[in-house]
This record gives structure tokens, sequence and C-alpha cells, in this order.
């Protein structure tokens, strides 16, 4: 079972909830015996949004570097096995928001919580510690170390004090293999690589500590159709594990194929956060470029009203 | 109400999706853990190799070897096959001209008279694989024999308490630069060149008017580069142990990566090593035991050659080390903690250079106001280049330190039996170093265009 801890979890056990909240199910028209008969995963991902504390949630967080203020007030709540994706113009602070998450900018206002309880993520370190794996746009690898190196960098499987090469190989065997990631060979340099195998070695990699909560920044956006398929079906099976994911992505059709939930960021504040299911690719388009709040849609809001009365 | 019925179809085929995806990541997972029950490690081998139709993979046999032989040094994955053919060339040239230069005795003298630059240039390697520069390394080693000096000769401390003293005394320094540099953030060039002037100056203090002391030639000290085990057991002894240890390690650790179904190095490649590192150690055994028998020197320097190989390249530290080279920020974030490895590492070349400045105060059987001075710093640098270090960070290993001050000492040696003089020999240095840094360079580039850098 610790050989290759990413196969090995279960999609978590459906949650016996009072039939009060079952009811909650039967809002989209059909009887509340329905939930019975889904198959188990997907009793699961529907109940997984009942699960009463998010496992982190952010509350009034504000950073500024010098003359910029970065992120005002921002607030973001994530459950676990949620997807929840992050979206915004350029320079509306999404990697901002995620650096400050995952310990690269500590905050200087508001409060992180996690699971429930108030924490302080000032280092990497930290947000290690809790459970939180982030995939950088920018990817942190290292040119010079080969793969298994890469994969284990900071969490290396030690015996006796010295490293365990044989065992960091066969678990990066196994886990490349799970993942269907295909690379030439485990033993040769980062430099090698192509940017999305590259980018493929990162994901796997913050997978490897089985983590809480999974950060991808803009993950798909320098790989091929294939890949980014690949990096998709990771997602979701992240999802079906119990993870929370955190997804940031300029890519729509990437968004609404696998997130639950779109917080949209404008201008280093909350902008809205949708249900994907319920809305128009064209309402969060809109949320992110702020088109919601202009003259237009004002005097467009005014006619309705009047013709209403 | 028609949108709710498609957003419940919707549901339903989602559901059935999930279901599907399920079933097949179950399948797979169950497929895989059956796979390290299999008694067939070659099949499993072949269907992890079957990966990537790209991948070039080795041929077996001999053939297999030339092969990746060639493709190797036309991707310019050289590693230190050009010091070796120059430690050859400088063979040839030197025995052509004096036929004293590969005489035991002159062999035995230049492995000795390595070892102090040697130890100052494992330092070196460190700090050069983390991308840095210590060009303080000739003054701390000056400054650190100096006190050793006053400690045992004018305090009249025990030696083995100097020593130690001294040591540590250095890696203080280094540690103390590896603050400016770690903490403060300032460049470690400048920082290091500030400590080559004020430990320079802090030696010349601590020697006082006289300038030089005097050291017990029969103490500790003086012991370190005069004694050798002249029982001609010890040093073929020793060449035994070191092949069987080499041979075993290699042995166990392939049984461990079969057993495992890793990809392993076939056993004739083990052997070939292994008979070629038996062939040198013990020629080396022998040309020792022709003169006075196994230096002590060397002695210590192959152990802590192979304490710094175990400890970059087989240790969690080392591995951090290597990281911090190829990437700071990655490694930040990979939660390292970049300011203690920085200090450390620092720390670790400071006390080399102590320990290198023991021995060549040794060597001299004197601390006095040249120590660590003229072109000490110069060659400690060149030998960890020379060796096949990179400048660039990131690459390199302790071995190279070895290799890099044969060739320096071994020139010095060559040149002074042909009685060429101190002007001369600097030319010729600085000639070897700079085609070095050609070379190595011009591979990087070729390495580059190959992929490998």
């Amino acid at each position: 079972m610790t050989r290759a801890p990413v196969r090995h979890h279960a999609p978590p056990a459906p949650r016996v909830t009072s039939p009060a909240k079952l009811v909650r199910g039967a809002g989209r028209n059909y009887p509340p015996t329905f939930l019975h008969n889904l198959p188990p995963g997907q009793a699961a991902k529907e109940m997984v949004h009942v699960s009463a504390t998010p496992v982190l949630a952010l509350r009034g967080v504000s950073k500024r570097f010098g003359a910029v203020q970065a992120l005002t007030d921002v607030t973001l709540e994530i459950h676990a096995g949620e997807v929840v994706a992050l979206v915004g113009d350029n320079g509306a602070g999404k990697s901002t928001l995620v650096k400050t998450i995952a310990g690269v900018h500590p905050i200087d206002e508001g409060v992180i919580e996690w699971e429930g309880k108030a924490v302080s993520v000032n280092k990497p370190q930290d947000a290690q510690s809790l459970g939180i794996a982030t995939v950088y746009q920018d990817l942190a690898l290292c040119d010079n170390i080969d793969v298994v190196g890469n994969l284990f960098l900071g969490r290396e499987l030690k015996k006796f004090g010295v490293l365990d090469e044989v065992e960091m190989e066969r678990r990066a065997r196994d886990l490349l293999t799970t993942l269907s990631i295909r690379i030439p060979s485990v033993r040769i340099p980062i430099a090698s690589l192509s940017g999305g195998q590259r980018q493929t070695v990162a994901i796997a990699r913050s997978m490897l500590g089985e983590p809480k909560l999974v950060i991808l920044d803009e993950p798909t956006a320098a790989l091929g159709v294939e890949q980014t398929a690949q990096v998709l079906d990771l997602v979701e099976r992240l999802r079906e594990r119990g993870h929370a994911v955190i997804l940031i992505s300029h890519n729509m059709a990437d968004v609404k194929a696998v997130a639950d939930k779109v917080a949209v960021l404008r201008l280093g504040r909350n902008n809205g956060v949708f249900e994907v299911k319920s809305t128009s690719q064209e309402e969060i388009i809109s949320a992110i470029t702020g088109a919601t709040d202009n003259a237009v849609t004002r005097r467009a809001a005014r006619t309705n009203a009047e013709v209403k009365k | 109400m028609s949108t709710d019925k498609t957003s419940t179809n919707a549901q339903k085929t989602d559901a059935q999706k999930t279901n599907v995806q399920k079933t097949k990541v179950e399948k797979t997972s169950a497929a895989k853990q059956d796979a390290p029950a299999v008694e067939n490690p070659e099949a499993a081998a072949a269907a992890v190799t079957a990966v990537d139709p790209r991948l070039l993979v080795r041929e077996q046999g001999l053939a297999g070897y030339v092969g990746e032989f060639k493709r190797k040094m036309r991707a310019g994955e050289l590693g230190s096959i050009p010091v070796v053919v120059g430690l050859i060339i400088i063979c040839v040239v030197f025995q052509s001209l004096n036929s004293a230069f590969l005489s035991a005795e002159n062999l035995s003298n230049i492995t000795i008279t390595m070892v102090g630059t040697g130890m100052i240039s494992v330092g070196i390697v460190f700090v050069l694989l983390l991308g840095e520069i210590d060009l303080s390394v000739g003054s701390v080693s000056g400054a650190s024999s100096a006190l050793a000096a006053v400690l045992a000769v004018n305090q009249g401390l025990p030696e083995w308490l100097a020593i130690l003293a001294a040591i540590a005394f250095g890696a203080v320094i280094g540690a103390l630069h590896g603050f400016f540099f770690a903490v403060l953030g300032a460049p470690a060039f400048a920082v290091t060149l500030a400590g080559l002037l004020f430990w320079l100056g802090f030696m010349l203090q601590t020697l006082g008017e006289n300038g030089t002391i005097n050291l017990d030639s029969d103490g500790l000290i003086g012991q370190l580069t005069t004694y050798n085990f002249s029982d001609i057991a010890a040093a073929y002894g020793l060449a035994a142990v070191v092949t069987a240890i080499f041979f075993l390690t290699g042995f166990l650790g392939n049984r461990r990566r079969e057993a495992a179904g890793v990809p392993s190095r076939p056993m004739s490649d083990l052997i070939l090593r292994t008979a070629l590192l038996a062939v040198v150690s013990f020629a080396a055994a022998f040309m020792y035991n022709q003169y006075k028998g196994l230096p002590l020197a060397t002695v210590i320097f192959l152990v802590f050659l192979v304490g710094t190989d175990f400890l970059l390249r087989r240790t969690a530290y080392g591995r951090k080390v290597f990281a911090l080279g190829g990437s700071v920020e990655a490694s930040r974030r990979a939660g390292i903690n970049v300011t203690a490895i920085r200090i450390s590492v620092f720390a670790i070349s400071g006390g080399f250079a102590a320990m290198g400045g023991l021995f060549l105060a040794s060597k001299i059987a004197s601390a006095n106001q040249s120590a660590g001075t003229g072109d000490l710093l110069m060659n400690a640098i060149a030998a960890a280049v020379i060796g096949g270090t990179s400048l660039f960070g990131g690459r390199g290993r302790t071995w190279n330190a070895l290799l890099g001050v044969m060739v320096i000492v071994s020139i010095q040696y060559g040149l002074q039996l042909e009685s060429i003089a101190e002007p001369v020999k600097y030319m010729i240095t600085a000639g070897v170093l700079l085609t070095t840094v050609v070379i190595d360079s011009v591979t990087r580039k070729t390495q580059k265009t190959a992929g490998r850098a």
C-alpha cells in the first residue's frame, strides 16, 4: 500500500447525511430517492459539496507589493473533492493569490483557515506540511537533476540517512506509469525533456506527497492537445480521490470541462463565485472583464426595470 | 423546465462517464498491483522500456558500449576524459624530457604536495556547485595555519587540539562569509574578496613581528606530510580493500535494483569498472612501495574525497546542494532551506581551506607570512575547474579536485625538474587553465545543441 500512494486511494466513501440534506440534491427535479440509485462515485461527488468545513478558506486576504495593492480583501473557499477554477485577466492577482497560499509571499492582512483553523503560511515549507502542493506556471524544476531527483526534491526517501535511490526510482516509474506520463527515461536530466514533458513531471511531483489541496497554475498553457487532455484527466482523478484542487486557467473550455466552481478575480478583488453547471461562459467572461458593471449594463438594467413597470 | 431536464440528462451522462472512468482506473490499478508479484523481471523491464519508442536504448555487450561512448562524445559529455588525456600528455612530455619524472620518488612527492592545494580545491568544488565563488580560501588557509602554529607552539596547546581549533576556525570564517552572502544578500564574490584581504591581515597580525613560527617537524602537524606507512602490506591492503568495497557496493546495489524491477547495469560493466580501479590502485600501491611506502597525507586526502563524494551524491544534503546549483527558486519552492545550505557550503569551504593550510604548513614545517598567498588561491580554483567542475553551478564531483590538482602539481614538478623558472611556470599553468575553461565552454555549447544542458 505504501509503495505508490497515488493510485491506492479509493474515491471517498459516500458520506451518510441526514435526509434533510439529501433533499438539497432534489432541487433539480428528481425525487429524493434518486441519489441512492446513483453509482457510488457520483453519489460521493454530490455529497462532498455538503461537507461543512472547507479544506482551505481565505478571509479578507490582502497583499501589497510596494505601491501596488495586488490583492484586496479576497475571500475564497475550497472543499474536499472540489475543483475551483480561479480565473481573471492578466494582472488580476491569480498568481499572487496562489503564491500567498503556497507560502511564497506571506499575506499582509486577513486570515488563512486550514480545515477550520486559522494558520500562518509564511514559508513554502509551512504550506507543504499542511498538505498543499503547488505546480507553478514557471516550472519549478532543477535542470541539472534527473527526473527521479526532481520528483523527490525536498522529500527524498532515505535509508539510514542515505538516499534510497532504488526505491525512489521504483516509485517514480510506478507514478509516471499510473499517470500515463511518457518520458524517455527517469534517469535523464530535466534539461533533456520537452516543455510538455516537464509540465507532466511537475504535476506528477505535486501528487507524490498525497496533498489535500493541489494548486495548478496554468497547467495546460504550454501543452499540446493530448497532454492537455491528460492533465484534465489528472485533475478529475484528483477530485475523485477527494483532493481539493485550485485550477488557474485562461482556457474557458478547460474550466468548463473540469471545474465545479469558478472564482473570478478582477483587479485584485473578488468578482463573484459561480457554479459552473448553472453559469454560461458569457457570464463568467463578463465577470472577468468587468463588463457587468459599466455604463451599458447599467442603462440596460434601468431600461429593463422601466419596461417591467 | 426544459433546461432543467437537459441539465438532468447532462448529469446522468456525467454520472455514467465518471462510472466508466472509475472502473478503468480500478482496472489499471488492479493490474498494477499484480505487476510486482510477477516472477518475470525481464518481461516487466521490457514492458517498461516500451514506454517511449524514441528512447535510445543501449545495445547489449561491447558494441553497445562503443556506441554509447561515441554518442556521449558527440553530445559533448566528456566528463573527466580531457583531464585524463591531459595527464597522459603531461606524463609523456616530461618523461621524455627527464626520465626522473615517472620515478617512484617524484610521483610520491607529487601526491604528497598536491594534498594541501587539493583539500582547498575540494571546498571550492562545493562552492562552485552552488554557482558561486570563494576567493578567500587562500587567506583563510594561511590564517588557520597561523592560528594552529600560535596555539601549538606559542601557547603550548596539544597539537591535535590546535588542529581541531584551526579547522573549526576556518569553518566559522566560512560560515561568516556565508552569512553575509546568504542572509544579507551581498554577492559572494565581493564578500570573499573582502575576506581575502581581511584574513591575510589577520594572519600577519597573528604571526607577530617575527613573521615565522617554526613547527615541530616530529609533531602531529609535521607528521601530516612526512609520515609513510612503510609496511608494503599497507598500500596493497588499502588497494585491495578499496577494490573489494567498490565491487561489493556495486554488486549489492545491482541486486537490489534487479529485485525492485529497476534497470541496472550489466554485470560485465561492473567487472570492467572494478578491473580498471584495481589496475590503478595496485599500480599506485606498487609505486609507493618502491619508495617510502604509502604516505599518510594521500590516505587522508582519499578518505575526504570518498567522504565528500558520498555526501554530495548519496545524501539529501548533497542533493540540496546540486538543486541550488540548478535553480535557486525551484529549490526554495521545494521547501529547501536555501539560507542554511548556502551558509553550510561556505562553512565547508572554509573548513577545507583550513585543512589545506595545515598540510601546506606541514610541508614547510612552519607557518610564515607567505602562507596562503601567491598562486595558491588560483591553483585551488583552477584545479576544481580543470578537473571538470562547471563554473556555472550544478555540475561537478569532488574527484574533479583530485584530477585537477594532479595536473597542476605535475606540471609544477615537471618544470622544476627541468629547472624552468617561476615566471614560466605561471604562464604554463595559466595556459592549461585557459584550455580547460575553453573545453568546458565548447562542450557546454555542444551539450546545449544535444539537449543536455
